[in-house]
């Protein structure tokens, strides 16, 4: 087993001082896919964000390294470069620029930054169009400003086609259920689990456990009050299912 | 009256300048008088400083150090320079008009094949025929005292005049060109006047540039004549050099069920001041304005719009964007005035500005003067810098800062410019902002 994301004794507090990651230890393996579960609060999606780099976010304690780099001493730009994508909660929408010119510039700029050469518009067209088909994206959605009026599902079809466009060595999917309908989250499952590979990473950040039945884990995580409580198979997030989170927060207090 | 000011040393130089030059300045008796009546106005208020609400944020009276000189007419080797200057709107195939430091040059003009119903006459030309251009009134919305209208008017020595006959539809557009070559400052005082006819339609492009580094002044006018149910889209873009003095005003009057796309591009000079005057007298007209500035450096960039609907069911839209770097200063007035019995109208007015630094300022006095009681309307504004969230966005895809940024530019601005219906003119204004963004970096 080759090590892709470790992270060592993790501490990290937003900028009001408040202290939300305290003590985390994980290690993601090259092929695996971990979900972390936890109730609201525990500092699931801080975590994603410390791991993409958001500003805001201060480490106070701890490494990361992804492939054995320091992922804390890089920029989110050069973060994404390295492989790191983060499916957001909330994609955001950017009124004035197309979705495909959105889509052109993410994908050059990791190449230019990895020293690769640049794909020219038309093949560049021809591939977003052919990921694009399986995720029932229509060509016209790819001309419309970035996730403007877009439909939860269709925001999150998106953020999948990006995934599948930029071919990240880790994924981290932060509630990307939220928002969707049974559907809709089967067609995102099934994207995500078309980039399940050998090389690749993934954490999937998730407060319930009807995504899992779809995006299979090879590991389950507890988190709770910034940290990893429990860790277990496939079988655990079941488990959560029934009995809630409870035991784990009065735990962790 | 008020306390007699001490003349600056650009009035007087004003002053000079309409003495030594009014026996010479085109027209006849009559528009010598006008000339004469228009100095006296100037002369009565002066240069206009922050204390006269309409350039309370542009205070020229401290600002305008002193009058240059007159420009001369155009030599051969100015004329070279105006042919090989940077024409942003190269190849799209419009009718180019050039006036060279102010001056209408026919040889650099394209004036072959006017298409039936299209007449071009130098300015010049038709103040000396003594057609009285310079005196049309346009309602209310033009302040008579305006000093840099005023100015205008007493020191207009040429231009251009576009008649577009009733019925007339202009498909290929008319550029005029008006590049200022001189390295030495002068000033350069310009007139024009556009008539489109009674169902006539015509797209009108207008583009100022000159040296970088040059003080030069120019004062520029354009009367604008639009007849009912006629269309006009005028695209005026400022691209002066960045040591220039760059005032300019549009006065519009339009007639009933037309249609008027304006759009203002600022994107170089150090003080501009762009004042729109529109005029809607008919009903049912539906006018379409917008505004976009990039600045950098110590830019300082002023619209100011006065627009009056004056007729019943008329809609306006007005959007105005700053783009402000560094310690530029963005100014946007606007004032949407609805007269008495213009009811139904609905218009409606937003600024936007987005610092690019924390020494940028933006400043941005929407008024509302409604006379009527059965209308629509609004303004809003709006002043911030780039949104983190989205920036993090782009940065998480891979996206570095500085393009990221430069993206979220482009999206800003980008509502301006598809405000644009000619595809060739959104083409040279994106160029010109994806130029304005290079020159960042």
């Amino acid at each position: 087993m080759t090590a892709l994301l470790e992270i060592k004794g993790l501490h990290a507090e937003i900028a009001s001082g408040r202290k939300i990651i305290q003590g985390l230890d994980l290690t993601v393996n090259k092929g695996e896919i971990h979900a972390i579960m936890g109730p609201n609060g525990a500092g699931k999606s801080t975590l994603s964000y410390v791991l993409a780099g958001k500003p805001g976010y201060e480490v106070t304690a701890g490494e990361v390294t992804l492939n054995g780099e320091d992922l804390l001493a890089m920029s989110a730009d050069e973060r994404a470069a390295k492989g790191v994508f983060l499916a957001f909660q909330y994609p955001l929408e950017i009124p004035g620029v197309a979705t495909l010119t959105f889509l052109r510039a993410a994908f050059n700029a990791q190449r230019k930054a990895r020293g690769e050469a640049e794909l020219s518009s038309p093949d560049l067209i021809k591939r977003v169009r052919e990921i694009a088909k399986t995720l029932n994206i229509d060509a016209d959605m790819l001309k419309r400003p970035l996730n403007v009026g877009f439909s939860g599902g269709e925001k999150k079809r998106n953020e999948t086609l990006q995934m599948a466009l930029l071919q990240p060595s880790l994924c981290v999917l932060d509630e990307t259920d939220s928002g969707l309908d049974i559907d809709a989250l089967k067609v995102v499952a099934n994207g995500v689990n078309a980039l399940r590979a050998a090389e690749r990473g993934m954490i999937v950040i998730t407060h319930y456990q009807r995504l899992l039945d779809y995006i299979v884990p090879d590991i389950v995580h507890v988190f709770a009050a910034g940290r990893i409580v429990r860790t277990g198979g496939a079988d655990l997030a079941r488990e959560l299912e029934a009995t809630g989170y409870a035991q784990y927060q009065s735990e962790a207090a | 009256m008020g306390v007699a000011i001490r003349k600056t040393k650009a009035e007087l130089g004003l002053a000079d300048l309409y003495q030594g030059a009014r026996r010479y300045l085109p027209g006849g008796e009559e528009i010598s008088a006008v000339r004469a009546a228009a100095f006296e106005r100037f002369t009565a208020v002066g240069l206009p400083h922050r204390r006269v609400e309409a350039w309370r944020y542009t205070d020229l009276r401290t600002q305008m150090k002193e009058a240059k000189r007159l420009a001369s007419l155009p030599d051969d080797a100015a004329k070279t320079r105006a042919r090989e200057a940077h024409d942003l709107f190269a190849g799209a195939g419009f009718r180019k008009l050039v006036i060279v430091d102010g001056a209408f040059v026919p040889e650099l003009s394209d004036l072959a094949n006017l298409e039936s119903g299209l007449t071009i006459q130098p300015m010049a030309d038709a103040l000396a025929a003594d057609k009285p251009l310079l005196s049309q009134r346009l309602g209310p919305v033009v302040p008579d005292d305006d000093p840099a209208l005023a100015l205008n008017t007493a020191l207009a020595a040429n231009g251009v005049v576009i008649l577009v006959a009733p019925g007339t539809v202009l498909s290929r557009p008319i550029h005029v060109a008006f590049v200022t070559t001189n390295w030495v400052a002068t000033s350069m005082f310009t007139r024009s006047q556009v008539n489109i006819g009674t169902a006539a339609s015509a797209t009108i492009v207008e583009s100022h540039q000159g040296p970088d580094g040059s003080e030069y002044q120019v004062n520029t006018a354009m009367q604008l004549v639009v007849g009912d149910e006629a269309r006009i889209d005028h695209i005026k873009v400022v691209s002066e050099g960045s040591s220039a003095l760059h005032i300019s005003s549009l006065l519009a009057n339009i007639g009933a069920r037309a249609t008027f796309n304006q759009l203002g591009f600022v994107a170089g000079g150090s003080l501009v001041r762009n004042q729109l005057f529109v005029h809607i007298a008919g009903e049912g007209t539906i006018a379409d304005i917008r505004g976009g500035s990039l600045l950098s450096g110590t830019q300082h960039a002023d619209t100011t719009l006065a627009i009056e609907h004056a007729a019943e069911n008329c809609q306006s839209r007005e959007t105005f964007k700053a783009v402000v770097g560094d310690t530029a200063r963005a100014v946007f007035q606007g004032k949407i005035t609805v007269s008495p019995g213009a009811q139904k109208t609905d218009a409606k007015m937003m600024s936007r500005a987005l610092l690019l630094s924390d020494e940028a300022e933006a400043y941005s006095k929407p008024e509302l003067e409604i006379f009527a009681d059965d209308v629509q309307c609004g303004h809003g504004t709006t002043t911030g810098a780039i949104d983190d969230e989205l920036l993090f966005y782009l940065m998480a895809r891979g996206i570095p800062p500085k393009q990221a940024k430069a993206l979220l530019i482009q999206a800003f601005v980008g509502e301006i410019i598809e405000g644009a219906a000619n595809e060739s003119v959104r083409d040279a204004l994106t160029g010109a902002m994806l130029g304005w963004l290079g020159q960042r970096e």
